[in-house]
């Protein structure tokens, strides 16, 4: 038998290697980029990276689609001894979701970095972009442990970077990234701590293996302390309420290319990772998740929407009432994980598919209008909806969509977060849900009214935004509505990977 | 013959095209504004074809796509939604040419912009009108409160803007939070959101739940304007008129009244909420809400104010007819969104009118004019005489059935307030008639005949005589709205 495998492997069909494929060719693209040390090569070869990374992880999702998973021995060095990569429907999804948004971005980023940086910086932007693209596909696609924490920290690393540079512009980037730096990396450490507890318990790091091991192991402390400290350490990377306070300041400061793409995908990348511990690594019937479930998780997602969002129908600068709303909606994400039932992990993978391309138009809007005014602050964005129309009517959308209106993407995601509250008989938290919802309107209306209630500025000299610019913000505007009434790829994408978390079956191995 | 599927499309999507039309002809009026009226009439017309089509049967429902499991964006014919689009899409015909006269005769700014709203609209209406679940008519429920906030903020100043804020942060802040819950409730328990006769509740929902997920619907319907969410509507009155003509005396408040008789018919079921008399404390409060407004329109000295108000009561009508839980009832309220949009909309294209001729929004300045304004203020009057509920006019008919079907419950009090009601509309409409065609002339007001522009008397006469004709084929009405019973 192991015969038969080691034939297929060394018989090197390019669809065998999609899962390493599609974390190496971003990879390789770095340095290239940095060894050519040319601009427009350095945006040439990052779209073409990230464009084919885009097609792999759709060739991935399409194979995972109805179950079942994907494993690739890295090396050829068999699990759970070597480095496994592993793919079903659970990180396919995000993968999808992370290239999709890596690649749309690109265009956008063209203009948008070419305003906002200096020539010099542009080449090692591009590099960095990759670098971080790279580490965020790897935390998703890798099967081991201890090689999340080592691509958490390549994309951690070059995003301190990415928003470093924002001080071009604006100094205070330099705190937001230092800010973030810290946190970031406790986040990092408590995590590698946990792992470190893990392997004491269970001697191996394959996440696979690992779960089996944990459930000989009845109460153990370590395994419970592991827990804890992994816990705490991804909450950080997700922003979870109260580990959020360099959420705000990151993407209000770093350059609008950077925010579009952490926005729509660094957080969800951390949530992922939440949930493969929290479900695959970690059973959902380890007594101790289930309190952390209802006594931590629960408790903190309410008050994330609810405070959150307050703070964010106060804010007087666009891009930082957007972030706030990220935290918000971060808490949407966590309450899903929260109602330990299939249907409420459903409404988790797909809102953070949903609101990954909500959020990133959203920023894109705000980026093309700091294209111009250079500032996010409404007091200079008055009247910039009727000035720039298509800018301001993608804007429209993406509230919409923020908002949770039918006809959008926001709105599928709410409906099954609800309907999930409603399956566990938790209708307080169902009535939670929609009544914070109404702060979003409040937030996203604000905005809309600057954008066409309010006269513009005097000698304002904004126009239409660039069709590099356009022609992103159009796709992902289109994919809000899109996906609002068309929900297959993602909802049917998310309930396989809900039931493949919820019930542990990863069904058959596909290849 | 186009097959009445086919027909729903075209009337949902004639309104988009006449919208993409305005777009493109945005700068020559004529061409632009004769388009959108074509458009009007072939709206209208593929109305008609279902109508011809289906006559008052209930259709099977065809599904676009499923957007959750169970649940699609799906459409069908019924008798109730029929008439609606019927009502809306032919009165958007008379609209649209007062809404030429008035917002050429009063120099409003952005035309293109502002039909264009409208448009997008009244589509949104043939989509709840001929949906066939409770969540395709909420995603059109939601688009037409979008689609219309435009329209109230049209004019851009501080007062626009503010009550425009009113009407969206009521509007959508209902449906959001309070019909969106009942909705995903309701398809928790039930598996199911289609409308189907009898109601889906029936053995699945729990006596005791039924009156929370009522209020959940009847406050969550916010366009039904069921007091205490009614402020959104006198805020709306900051729009040009024929907003408030088309849109806030007939499509966005009889959508939320509409809505409301779905939910009562189809979602809970007549005999369901006979049963469990979960609509009890809501009939008492549509007669509450019957009077109080009546009684707020009595002090509004702002003639479109008064209005509003008195739409606020006339819309609790509807509601208590479908609270009353008897057939007799649910086709009063039925027969009652036709009867009180015709002579709605004539009260509102009258107020209109007297505004692009003389400028006038007051009571107290409208002295005489009656004799200046002849045609328009016998409009005024025939259709203040149909909201009355006098004979012979339109109006009377459905006020006679709801107190049918108040009896038939044994009811006596919602009778009494009925009538009460009745005394008062006399009390806050005909004076506004007597005023202008008895007293004295003052002030500038010109004392020999001085009429609106053509195109702003002659639609609400049209509907004012549409009042008369009702009177005579209410029958009709109530024959062709039966299967909704089931009778």
């Amino acid at each position: 038998m192991a015969g038969a495998v080691e034939v297929q492997h060394t018989a090197l069909t390019l669809t065998d290697h999609l899962p390493v494929l599609q974390v190496a060719i971003p990879f390789l693209a770095a340095p290239l980029i940095v060894l050519v040390g040319n601009r427009t090569f350095a945006w040439v070869l990052s779209f073409v990276a990230s464009a084919l990374a885009l097609v792999i992880s759709f060739l991935l999702l399409m194979a995972v689609y109805d179950g079942g998973y994907i494993s690739y021995a890295l090396g050829g060095w068999e699990p759970p001894w070597g480095i496994e990569y592993r793919v079903d429907a659970a990180n396919a999804l995000i993968l999808f979701l992370i290239s999709a948004i890596g690649t749309v971005v690109l265009p956008f980023a063209y203009p948008s970095v070419k305003a906002e940086l200096k020539t010099t910086s542009h080449t090692l932007f591009y590099a960095c972009y990759m670098l971080c693209f790279t580490g965020l596909l790897g935390v998703v696609v890798t099967g081991d442990a201890f090689n999340v924490f080592v691509f958490l920290e390549i994309s951690s690393l070059s995003t301190y970077v990415l928003i470093a540079v924002g001080a071009e512009r604006d100094k205070r980037a330099l705190t937001a990234a230092y800010d973030y730096l810290i946190m970031g990396t406790i986040g990092a450490t408590f995590f590698v701590i946990g792992i470190g507890f893990l392997y004491i318990a269970t001697g191996t790091l394959n996440m696979a293996d690992m779960s089996d091991r944990i459930a000989d192991q009845g109460s153990n402390r370590a395994v419970r302390a592991g827990f804890a400290f992994i816990i705490v350490g991804m909450g950080l990377k997700v922003a979870m309420y109260p580990l959020h306070l360099w959420l705000p300041k990151a993407y209000t400061f770093a350059p609008s290319a950077v925010t579009i793409f952490l926005s729509a995908t660094a957080t969800k990348a951390a949530i992922y990772v939440l949930l493969r511990f929290m479900f695959t690594v970690y059973k959902p019937e380890f007594v101790f998740e289930t309190n952390t479930s209802l006594l931590v998780f629960m408790p903190l997602a309410v008050i994330a929407m609810f405070s959150a969002s307050f703070v964010a129908a106060f804010q007087v600068n666009f891009k930082r009432m957007l972030a706030y709303s990220s935290v918000a909606q971060v808490g949407y994400m966590l309450l899903g994980i929260a109602l330990l039932n299939q249907t409420g992990l459903t409404a988790t993978m797909v809102h953070m598919f949903n609101h990954g391309i909500t959020k990133a138009l959203l920023f894109m809007g705000a980026g093309a209008m700091f294209y111009y005014t250079g500032s996010a602050f409404y007091d200079k964005l008055g009247g910039l909806g009727r000035k720039m129309p298509i800018t301001g009517a993608c804007i429209l959308i993406g509230g919409l969509s923020l908002i949770g209106v039918p006809g959008t993407a926001g709105f599928v995601s709410k409906w099954i977060l609800v309907q999930a509250a409603f399956e566990n008989g938790w209708w307080p938290v169902a009535i939670a849900i929609v009544l914070s919802s109404l702060l979003a309107v409040v937030y996203v209306w604000r905005a809309v009214e600057v954008l066409y209630l309010t006269p513009p500025a005097k000698n304002s000299t904004a126009k239409e935004a660039p069709l590099m610019m356009l022609i992103p913000m159009i796709i992902l505007a289109g994919s809000c509505v899109y996906f609002g009434i068309f929900t297959d790829l993602p909802l049917g994408a998310s309930e396989t990977a809900a039931n493949v978390l919820m019930n542990g079956t990863n069904g058959e191995l596909l290849r | 013959m186009i097959d009445t599927f086919s027909a729903i499309y075209l009337s949902m999507l004639l309104p988009l095209l006449a919208m993409v039309g305005n777009l493109i002809f945005a700068d020559r009026a004529n061409l632009r504004d004769g388009f959108t009226f074509a458009c009007a009439v072939a709206t209208f017309g593929a109305v008609l074809i279902v109508l011809a089509n289906e006559g008052s049967a209930i259709t099977q429902e065809v599904s676009l796509v499923e957007v959750f499991p169970g649940v699609d964006i799906a459409f069908n014919v019924e008798p109730l939604g029929l008439m609606f689009a019927l009502i809306a899409s032919g009165l958007w015909i008379l609209t649209h040419i007062y809404g030429i006269g008035y917002m050429r005769g009063n120099n409003e700014d952005h035309h293109a912009r502002f039909f264009a709203y409208f448009c997008i609209a009244i589509s949104s209406v043939m989509g709840i009108a001929f949906a066939s679940n409770m969540f395709t008519l909420f995603l059109f429920y939601e688009i037409l409160t979008i689609s219309t906030y435009p329209l109230v903020a049209h004019k851009g100043n501080k007062d626009s803007v503010d009550g425009a804020r009113v009407y969206l942060g009521i509007l959508i802040g209902t449906s959001i939070a309070l019909q969106l819950t009942a909705i995903i409730w309701t398809y928790a328990l039930t598996g199911t959101l289609d409308f189907t006769e009898g109601g889906i509740m029936e053995g699945k929902v729990a006596g005791w739940l039924a009156p929370i997920l009522l209020a959940l619907y009847a406050f969550g319907i916010g366009k039904a304007a069921l007091m205490p969410f009614h402020k959104w509507l006198p805020a709306a009155m900051v729009a040009p008129t024929p907003v408030s003509a088309l849109l806030h005396a007939v499509a966005v408040v009889k959508a939320g009244v509409f809505t409301m008789l779905k939910v009562g018919v189809y979602i809970f079921g007549i005999d369901y909420l006979a049963q469990t008399g979960a609509s009890e404390w809501l009939m008492w409060l549509a007669a509450y809400s019957i009077i109080a407004a009546s009684v707020i329109a009595m002090m509004q000295q702002n003639l479109k104010r008064r209005l509003a108000y008195s739409t606020v009561s006339q819309l609790s009508y509807i509601t208590l007819g479908m609270a009353l839980a008897t057939s007799m009832g649910a086709l009063g309220g039925g027969m009652h969104i036709a009867m009180h949009a015709m002579g709605k909309i004539t009260l509102f294209m009258c107020a209109g009118a007297i505004y692009v001729k003389y400028h006038k929004t007051e009571i107290y300045q409208l002295k005489g004019l009656g004799r200046a304004m002849p045609i328009t203020f016998a409009a005024f009057f025939v259709g203040s005489l149909s909201i009355i509920g006098l004979p012979p006019l339109g109006g009377s008919w459905s006020k006679f059935l709801l107190m049918m079907g108040a009896a038939d419950t044994g009811h006596v009090v919602i009778i009494g307030v009925l009538m009460l009601s009745s005394l008062l509309n006399v009390a806050y409409l005909l004076p506004i008639v007597a005023r202008a065609f008895f007293l004295p002339a003052t002030g500038d007001t010109p004392t020999s005949y001085n009429e609106a522009p053509l195109f702003c008397w002659l639609p609400p006469a049209i509907t004012a005589v549409g009042c008369i004709i009702l009177f005579f084929y209410a029958g009709y009405i109530q024959e062709f709205l039966m299967p909704m019973v089931g009778g």
